[in-house]
């Protein structure tokens, strides 16, 4: 059982835990979906703080999606193309948001970000004060979603491997040259998905954001942020709404799998 | 190797499951092994004084283990209609607790015990200045209140109206204790929570009262609940505190009578 070669074809007796696997998934999916009241759906869901929940949470993902992209794919490309001492130690910490709860992140970014914070007396002598801002909400999201994109790209480029890169330099390319022409394209695909991943992560972002950011329509109060409040007074709103973060998370899983079919 | 150990790990999964499905049947009520568990769902506001209680009950009751959970009130009150194994249930609220006698669960009638008014916590030495409700609303102040779907929200919008009080937060957060954590940081310049809280947080934040706190007074409510499999101990521990030590530890933490 435990030498046999992967091709040859799976143990019956997997199927069980995989099909209960996916039950456990689903099946409080359904659930969800039996206790939508759909008379009341579109008045739920378009509700003013509704509307303004999803619209806010769909711009600062976009925004932190973009820092991500920004930051990630250099972070990436040093991690997966060079080698110095401590680096694997290095991309632990730097994957930590990953397994850390995102409470823990909010607390760790108003003590460097807030008031009080490490960094905050000199934001606030420059004018600049991020919490309560919508900007702490991006930042909020970009530091849980950050990890998504390095951890992909970086295994997008190992696998892409140097070969071509090696080609490009020895016929004269400069490394700018190598990384616009050559690498960037051939890890495209997982950019894309990575990107995608790091927007699904951000848009579901919540225990960061509310240390962090607060709570206010249209400014801070994100759709799982919404969610959350109109659990206390009218449950049926926070389901309608919960189903619209499951659609836009399955639009943005089936976009990711698309990307991930081009390779 | 790997396969062995995905085997195993499935064999330890199933092993879990099977032993959460044997254990749950007899973990609510009582329980067999001589020692009685009474579950008491309370108000968040309420920790401190209702662990204080719960000791003292223990102590009164041999082989009685008194389990609290605390949270919002709304939240334990959809936990209760879900079948949560409550054997006594406080809110913070008599709107909440109504939602519970409305649906029958509520084993006799809810009895109101304390109540609780609101004050404006700001960081220690009041750095902002405040003194008043009014001055909450001056520019750069940085207020953070509760949203007005949470009962001290609602008591905020409240008692800004009778106060011709227009508040401009910077947020409005999901509970009191989100609001004095802002308070406590320093985030924020004020924000608006019970009298209790400003007590149990000690140096941490200063608090300043205002006369419009009057025109919204929370009344928390207590009931024993009928699904409980010890009705008789619930009602005693629902006598316990509405009864006089019940009363000194809530007048100790700052609550007022009902």
């Amino acid at each position: 059982m435990a030498t046999g070669p992967r091709q040859v074809g799976l143990p019956a007796w997997l199927f069980l835990p995989a099909a209960l696997g996916a039950l456990f998934v689903l099946l409080p999916l359904a659930a969800m979906l039996t206790r939508i009241r759909w008379s009341h759906f579109l008045a739920l869901v378009g509700s003013e703080s509704s509307v303004a929940a999803l619209l806010l949470s769909l711009r600062t993902s976009t925004a932190s999606t973009v820092l991500c992209v920004v930051l990630g794919v250099p972070m990436a490309m040093v991690l997966a193309r060079t080698s110095f001492r401590g680096q694997q130690l290095l991309r632990s910490l730097v994957l930590l948001p990953l397994v850390l709860p995102p409470v823990v992140g909010g607390i760790a970014l108003l003590y460097t970000f807030g008031r009080r914070g490490l960094l905050g007396h000199s934001l606030d002598v420059l004018g600049i004060q991020v919490a309560f801002s919508t900007t702490a909400v991006v930042m909020a999201q970009t530091f849980v979603a950050l990890p998504f994109l390095v951890v992909s790209l970086e295994g997008a480029l190992r696998s892409a491997g140097q070969r071509y890169e090696a080609v490009a330099a020895t016929l004269g390319a400069r490394p700018t040259t190598v990384f616009r022409r050559v690498t960037l394209p051939l890890v495209l695909p997982g950019l894309a998905s990575g990107a995608v991943l790091s927007f699904a992560r951000s848009l579901g972002e919540f225990g960061a954001t509310i240390t962090f950011a607060g709570s206010l329509q249209g400014v801070t109060r994100t759709l799982p942020l919404e969610i959350y409040l109109q659990r206390e007074t009218d449950p049926d709103a926070a389901v309608a709404l919960s189903l619209v973060l499951v659609v836009v998370a399955v639009v943005v899983l089936g976009l990711a799998r698309g990307g991930r079919g081009i390779r | 190797m790997r396969h062995r150990a995905g085997a195993a790990a499935v064999v330890l999964l199933l092993c879990a499951v099977a032993a959460c499905g044997s254990g749950g049947s007899g973990s609510s009520g009582a329980s067999s092994g001589g020692s009685t568990k009474l579950t008491v769902y309370a108000a968040a506001s309420l920790t401190p004084t209702f662990t204080e209680l719960g000791r003292q009950f223990e102590a009164a009751h041999r082989g009685v283990t008194v389990a609290f959970s605390f949270g919002g009130s709304s939240d334990l009150v959809s936990q209760i209609q879900q079948g949560a194994p409550a054997d006594v249930f406080a809110s913070a609220d008599t709107a909440t607790m109504d939602k519970a006698t409305s649906d029958h669960l509520v084993d006799g009638h809810p009895v109101d015990f304390a109540s609780n008014t609101l004050e404006i916590a700001v960081p220690p030495g009041n750095p902002a200045g405040i003194t008043s409700l009014k001055d909450l609303t001056g520019p750069g102040t940085k207020v953070v209140v509760c949203a007005p779907e949470v009962p001290c929200g609602a008591a905020a919008q409240k008692v800004e109206r009778s106060a011709g009080v227009t508040l401009r937060p910077v947020s409005e957060e999901q509970s009191v204790t989100d609001v004095l954590n802002k308070v406590e940081q320093g985030e924020a310049d004020a924000g608006l929570v019970y009298v209790t809280d400003v007590k149990s947080a000690g140096v941490k934040v200063d608090g300043v009262t205002f006369p419009e706190s009057s025109s919204a007074v929370n009344t928390y409510s207590i009931a024993a609940l009928r699904g409980s499999k010890n009705p008789d101990l619930a009602r005693q521990f629902v006598r316990l505190v509405t009864g006089r030590a019940g009363r000194s530890v809530l007048a100790a933490a700052g609550f007022a009578g009902p």
